[in-house]
């Protein structure tokens, strides 16, 4: 790949993390000493990747693992069964809601995942449910969830004005018996980021599950959001898993679909999301080897980031998207994922808000009022 | 033998029945009470495999030039907030504790203490305040072996008690009952003001050390209830009503679906249970537990 950001550290010690290569949809022979083992399993367990690697161990059977580590995966996939069966039964509560509304009830991320069966939902662990509804029946809907028993979490007046102004989402709600939360969206990306797509096209072609009462967004744009999720908000502690989500996407669709990687190129366009759509082939295809042929990638590049700020950027996103481990750690990690936050917030707001923002945030944590 | 050097430098492994715990410390009441009360159990080489991997270190910050703390990793992982530096021995037990319950669901596993004698082996689950953990650190001292104070674990498979044989947690006044009834037994320092009010570790048996990879088979659970001025008393109880009892009080119950039901069905089944309850005096309940299993 050198022909985009010169010569890519592929030789990178982080690159080797022994988890991300457990994570390659391959089969491999696989020789590690006790104590890499252990590794491996706290490194998976960081990254909230125990119960994929599971699934690639169980089902898949891309490698062999002893028994000590099998343990440890079955117990991770009896609980991942348990959330599934908890998400399964919240889906089917809120689908009964929504035909009240006489709405479809759109998924996004790991519940579309969940409820249309794809490889993606395989030992991927999320607790947070998220939905997307048109905007001009946000209020409508949020009033006929509160009387299912979810109500909108707390927040001062700053937060909830913040929400209600800037962002694609209302805040978090959480069901008063059973402490699930959902995240009802009306746009894939704050109204405030510099590209932001039109949530009616991606309305527009959302499709229905099978025979069930649930939908989702169409193939092309369930990667598109994955990636801008990932690329643009930021928040890298569930990075590599939002990697290995996309690799699965890709794979999947790839091989049911026609054409697939051509027609996600053509819609990245459509919806101005080229930038993380790139970031999401460039990566998946150099850390997890996802079959993207070169020329889909070459006809994005333009759309990256380019020359030394390229660079900094594959130094950044490297470090940003392996497990939150001190093993996968050098001295520049902390401030790769400082200085991506930073940036996803640039992206996301015009400076006036930003500086007062960013202020507020610095202003709570340092004196202890908030972790975050 | 001195486990120092090894638990400052995160070399120490030890097998506590079926896992293999990674302790790093180089707190000093750490080091002394693991020397204490581990002595017995088999250490591992330092660059093998490990289940668990927990630390116990004062945090960073200024905080500890007036109020030293301590805190409990799990890998990197913090589950909880820092305790006062007094009850960092305890800290590692509770800890790991926590560590077991979530992470081994090869298990159901019942907040219980599970004792054997002529192999049977009897259950004490325990509410807060039923005297479990007295009348466990009672029978041990009297010929019972002990497979565990807080986690009793049954194998979803072979339905048989699985042994991690670790301390007994002992609190408050049931310290000097159990120290002055069984003067052999050891104990390390008491902490006093933790959150469950004054905690004592009693050291296993050696015996129950040796013995930890014997699985056993349930025949027993007494529901223990310690009740002032009461005569001694043992009642066979309901089998759905203890059923949904140790539901309550299995931390992976709702986890483990359908295959917790068939588990803990077969449990109950299996089993004698019984209502027990007793005014503290330790000699007349042994007396009574040994007579259940004879024959």
């Amino acid at each position: 790949m050198n022909w985009w950001w010169g010569s890519v550290e592929n030789n990178h010690k982080l690159s080797e993390a022994i988890l991300l290569q457990r994570l390659i949809c391959i089969k491999q022979d696989v020789t590690l000493t006790e104590s890499e083992w252990e590794l491996l399993l706290c490194q998976a367990r960081s990254a909230s990747q125990v119960a994929r690697l599971a699934y690639y161990v169980f089902e898949k059977s891309y490698f062999s693992v002893p028994d000590y580590i099998a343990k440890h995966l079955s117990s991770a996939q009896v609980y991942f069964e348990s959330q599934s069966r908890i998400v399964c039964w919240e889906l089917n509560l809120l689908a009964l809601a929504f035909q009240k509304l006489q709405l479809p009830l759109v998924l996004l991320k790991g519940g579309a995942y969940a409820a249309a069966k794809l490889d993606a939902s395989y030992g991927r662990i999320f607790s947070d449910i998220d939905i997307l509804v048109p905007q001009h029946r946000l209020e409508e809907v949020k009033n006929t969830l509160i009387w299912e028993g979810w109500f909108p979490e707390k927040l001062d007046a700053y937060d909830q004005q913040y929400y209600h102004k800037w962002m694609h989402e209302l805040p978090p709600m959480r069901h008063i018996d059973r402490e699930t939360t959902l995240d009802i969206h009306h746009n894939i990306l704050p109204q405030t980021a510099c590209s932001y797509p039109d949530a009616e096209k991606l309305y527009a072609n959302i499709t229905r599950i099978g025979e069930t009462n649930f939908w989702m967004l169409q193939a092309e744009d369930m990667v598109l959001h994955s990636a801008s999720h990932l690329f643009l908000n930021g928040e890298f502690e569930n990075g590599l898993r939002d990697l290995t989500d996309m690799d699965l996407l890709i794979r999947q669709f790839s091989l049911q679909i026609p054409n697939f990687l051509q027609r996600l190129t053509i819609r990245s366009r459509e919806l101005s999301l080229q930038q993380p759509l790139f970031f999401a082939f460039y990566y998946c295809k150099t850390l997890l080897r996802c079959p993207i042929a070169d020329e889909f990638i070459q006809a994005l590049s333009t759309h990256s980031v380019q020359g030394i700020r390229g660079r900094i950027m594959d130094l950044l996103l490297r470090r940003a998207l392996m497990p939150d481990h001190s093993s996968c750690d050098d001295r520049w990690t902390g401030l790769a994922r400082w200085l991506l936050y930073i940036r996803s917030h640039w992206l996301r707001m015009p400076v006036y808000l930003l500086v007062p923002h960013l202020l507020r945030k610095s202003w709570l944590r340092l004196t202890g009022e908030a972790k975050h | 033998m001195s486990y120092k050097n090894s638990l400052s430098s995160g070399q120490l492994i030890i097998q506590m029945g079926p896992f293999r715990v990674r302790v790093q410390s180089g707190i000093p009441s750490v080091i002394e009470g693991i020397e204490l009360l581990y002595s017995d159990y088999p250490i591992l080489p330092g660059d093998g495999f490990a289940d668990y991997i927990v630390r116990l270190s004062q945090p960073h910050g200024l905080r500890h030039f007036w109020h030293k703390q301590v805190l409990f990793t799990f890998d990197q992982f913090e589950p909880f907030k820092p305790l006062p530096f007094s009850q960092a021995l305890p800290f590692f037990e509770w800890g790991l504790n926590w560590c077991i319950s979530g992470f081994a669901h090869q298990y159901l596993i019942i907040h219980a203490a599970v004792i054997e004698k002529n192999s049977k082996a009897l259950i004490l689950p325990g509410f807060p305040g039923s005297g479990k953990s007295t009348l466990c650190a009672a029978l041990v001292n009297s010929g019972w072996r002990l497979l565990s104070d807080e986690l009793t674990l049954v194998d979803c498979v072979t339905g048989k008690i699985v042994p991690v044989p670790r301390p007994v947690s002992l609190k408050n006044n049931a310290i000097d009952l159990i120290q002055q009834t069984f003067p052999q037994a050891i104990f390390s320092e008491t902490v006093h003001d933790t959150s469950k009010g004054s905690v004592g570790l009693m050291k296993p048996l050696a015996s129950s050390i040796q013995a930890m990879e014997q699985e056993a088979d349930a025949s027993f659970i007494v529901f223990p209830q310690y009740q002032n001025n009461t005569p001694l008393s043992l009642l066979a109880i309901d089998k759905a009503e203890a059923f949904m009892r140790i539901a309550d009080l299995s931390f992976n119950y709702p986890v483990l679906e359908a295959q917790g039901f068939n588990v803990l069905g077969r449990l109950i089944e299996q089993t004698a249970i019984y209502h027990f309850s007793y005014d503290g005096d330790l000699l007349e309940a042994i007396k009574c537990f040994d007579e259940l299993v004879v024959g």
